[in-house]
């Protein structure tokens, strides 16, 4: 047969052999569209039956007002790492680091830290004055603040900057032993603050600066950027509507294996006894001769930090406190020691905490009575980084959180006992997830949604959009400024916070299980002398 | 004389048939399944590539705006190919485009030695994966088509059903000959 015959054989006349064999396939189609169809009516009445029955709401963050009127007039107190970072979350960077950010995009495309920064909405604010005992690092606060209407006051002493009739609000991101200190005088002086963690350094601070906020009409906030986090107003709605049933134990958990992450920061080659005010960076502090180390490494002595439970124990126990409102527990054991950093550092770096709350009920789904209280767990390594997951154990179901969210019923659970017997969940797939960085809420899609987690310090989503988290609760800060309201870690919560962490810390230092009084608000079995004695009067 | 493909005896046609239609029932379904599911996006599956494409797929998923075009390219892309496979209509287009698309999911997560991914497989690999088998089926659908004998194709291009093999040097007619002695 050649090319002629072959077209004509192409182009004889269609006969109806021709048409069913053509469409010998259309049969499969309909079979498809029954069969897909039908499996998708089964998935989705199983979804709906199970999002109804569970009910729970991705909720949608607090309403923040509006931003318009005067700039507020901000001073920075300590403009290290954490406060450069601050200072990025209210809008100003310096000219050293948009460089070195163009520079990086400029080479990595993925790399959209400027554009990000950039696209920051504007928060309205104006840094009117810097302080920090560092020249370097106030000429860094100054250089950020700067704009083309304003240049940054630099003041020496944070009493001077208090003084100033041309500051509303202060940002206090100094050494943890300066905290207290600063924000007492903060109050005072009718100026709002935004501290970071850990609040306070030592006990008595801790009720020396509730009372001091109480006593005045300043909005106050601690540092805790991950209560924005979307991923955690969603798991208040699950705890609130007891999907996981009675929780007996909470793990969190921090693993880090790096230098910088056990606090081993760059020291300055421009640090010298000229350039650091180093008498004002003791304060309370004992009197040692000048030290580098101890100015830019102080997270490592209990003289000016507070640990790994005043750095990283307080974010997990905040995380879970915004969740369960469980407050300050009954007992605190802890133990730890200095077994991966053997360079001269007092703080542990290995550190293990259960905190006790014997009273602790959120509701249950078994029989009234059989079940009541909680442990938290906090475990912490600075030489391993494996990935410890954050988890909520209930009687029904396990809550994996971060900034995503997983929900796994439990194989005993007795909600869930017929769900289960009936196969309509299992136990190795998420039978609730919430993904933010995703379109929406997935039920019961299975191993697909399984991402890894990151703790949702970092990043949150709003409207599908990453944001940073710290840059949100700077702004609900200021919102309450303008606007009025309670910001979401106020001193209530801050307190909370600063006398969980120094029960942990006081048991690892003492040895001692340390044990609170609910009704007196003071710690139970630890003597004034022992507190001289660790330095934490 | 040019030779051409040997008409397929009953067994084989039916086999390709039923292999060309059996896979484009996997593309649709898994394109509908997406397409249902307004909360899928293939960003998790970008991110979690390895090998040595991996930068190539990740950026995929983070370059804003992207990931949307790659989401609708890709459940549009199974669903057509799909229909192509099942209908037996423009089959050729329709390999080859699921030739690439199963080659894009081959090599972001290549079954390496080393290979380790969040995203877990429901079996155990080296190098040869449900991917690649599901490419190769396609590459032989390809060389063995189909369509234009059971598909649309047939209206479209004309009947390949009737097409016999001819030996170079033989006549039409000796070649029927042997091959019906054959037969």
């Amino acid at each position: 047969m050649n090319m002629e015959q072959s077209q004509q054989n192409n182009k004889k006349k269609i006969n109806r052999r021709d048409i069913v064999k053509s469409l010998a396939a259309l049969p499969v189609l309909g079979a498809f569209f029954i069969g897909s169809s039908s499996k998708k009516a089964k998935d989705g009445n199983l979804r709906d039956k199970i999002l109804n029955e569970l009910n729970i709401k991705a909720q949608a963050p607090p309403p923040v007002g509006s931003m318009a009127g005067d700039p507020v007039r901000l001073g920075i107190i300590g403009v290290g790492i954490r406060g450069t970072q601050l200072m990025r979350g209210l809008g100003f960077a310096t000219d050293d680091w948009k460089n070195t950010m163009k520079e990086n995009a400029l080479k990595n495309p993925k790399d959209k830290r400027l554009s990000d920064f950039l696209d920051q909405e504007n928060l309205n604010v104006k840094v009117s004055g810097i302080c920090d005992v560092f020249d370097v690092h106030a000429e860094r606060g100054i250089n950020a603040g700067t704009t083309d209407k304003n240049t940054p006051v630099r003041y020496r002493t944070y009493q001077e900057m208090l003084e100033s009739k041309d500051i509303d609000a202060v940002v206090i991101a100094t050494p943890d032993h300066w905290h207290a200190p600063m924000a007492i005088a903060a109050a005072k002086a009718g100026k709002h603050v935004y501290v970071e963690k850990c609040m306070t350094h030592k006990l008595k601070e801790t009720y020396d600066l509730y009372d001091a906020v109480k006593a005045s009409d300043i909005v106050f906030q601690v540092g805790h950027q991950h209560r924005q986090t979307q991923s955690f107003l969603t798991a208040q709605d699950i705890v609130k509507k007891n999907v996981l049933g009675h929780v007996s134990l909470i793990q969190a958990n921090t693993n880090r294996n790096d230098d910088n992450g056990a606090w081993q920061y760059k020291i300055h080659e421009k640090a010298s006894p000229q350039t650091i005010d180093w008498q004002q960076f003791l304060g309370n502090a004992p009197e040692i001769p000048f030290n580098k180390e101890h100015f830019f490494r102080w997270r490592k002595w209990w003289a000016y930090g507070t640990g790994l439970a005043g750095d990283l124990l307080t974010h997990d126990y905040d995380r879970i406190n915004c969740l369960l409102d469980m407050g300050i527990p009954k007992s605190v054991i802890a133990t730890g020691g200095v077994y991966t950093h053997r360079d001269g550092r007092e703080v542990p770096d290995v550190f293990q905490v259960a905190m006790d709350y014997p009273d602790f009920y959120v509701g249950s789904s078994q029989a009234a009575g059989k079940e009541k209280g909680m442990t938290f767990l906090y475990s912490a390594t600075l030489g391993n980084q494996y990935n410890r997951k954050t988890l909520l154990m209930g009687h029904d179901a396990t809550m994996e959180i971060g900034s995503s969210l997983f929900v796994y019923p439990d194989p005993r659970s007795t909600r869930y006992y017929d769900w289960l017997s009936n196969d309509m969940i299992n136990t190795s797939d998420p039978m609730y997830s919430y993904n933010p960085s995703s379109k929406g809420v997935d039920a019961v899609t299975g191993a697909t949604a399984k991402y890894f987690a990151d703790k949702g310090l970092m990043y949150t989503y709003r409207d599908g959009k990453r944001v940073d988290s710290t840059f949100l609760h700077l702004k609900e800060w200021l919102s309450c400024i303008r606007n009025g309201g309670k910001p979401s870690c106020g001193i209530e919560e801050g307190f909370q916070e600063a006398i969980s962490a120094h029960m942990a810390t006081l048991s690892v230092l003492t040895g001692k299980k340390i044990e609170y009084d609910a009704d007196t608000q003071r710690i139970a079995n630890v003597e004034d002398n022992e507190l001289m004695k660790i330095g934490l009067a | 004389m040019k030779i051409k493909r040997p008409r397929y005896k009953t067994g084989q046609l039916a086999m390709l048939t039923v292999l060309r239609i059996i896979i484009g029932w996997h593309f649709l379904y898994e394109g509908i399944v997406k397409l249902w599911n307004p909360g899928w996006s293939a960003a998790g599956y970008l991110q979690d590539s390895g090998g040595v494409f991996a930068p190539f797929f990740k950026w995929l998923a983070s370059a804003p705006g992207l990931i949307y075009t790659v989401d609708t390219m890709n459940v549009w892309g199974l669903i057509l190919i799909g229909l192509s496979l099942i209908l037996g209509v423009l089959s050729r287009a329709g390999i080859l485009a699921g030739i690439v698309l199963l080659a894009f999911y081959y090599l972001s997560h290549p079954p390496i030695i080393g290979a380790d991914y969040a995203l877990p497989s429901e079996g155990s690999y080296l190098w040869v994966n449900k991917n690649l088998i599901e490419m190769i089926a396609l590459a032989v659908l390809y060389v063995f088509p189909t369509s234009r004998i059971l598909g649309l194709d047939r209206l479209i291009f004309g009947d390949d059903d009737e097409e016999e093999i001819f030996l170079t040097n033989d006549t039409p007619e000796a070649f029927s000959e042997k091959t019906l002695i054959e037969q």
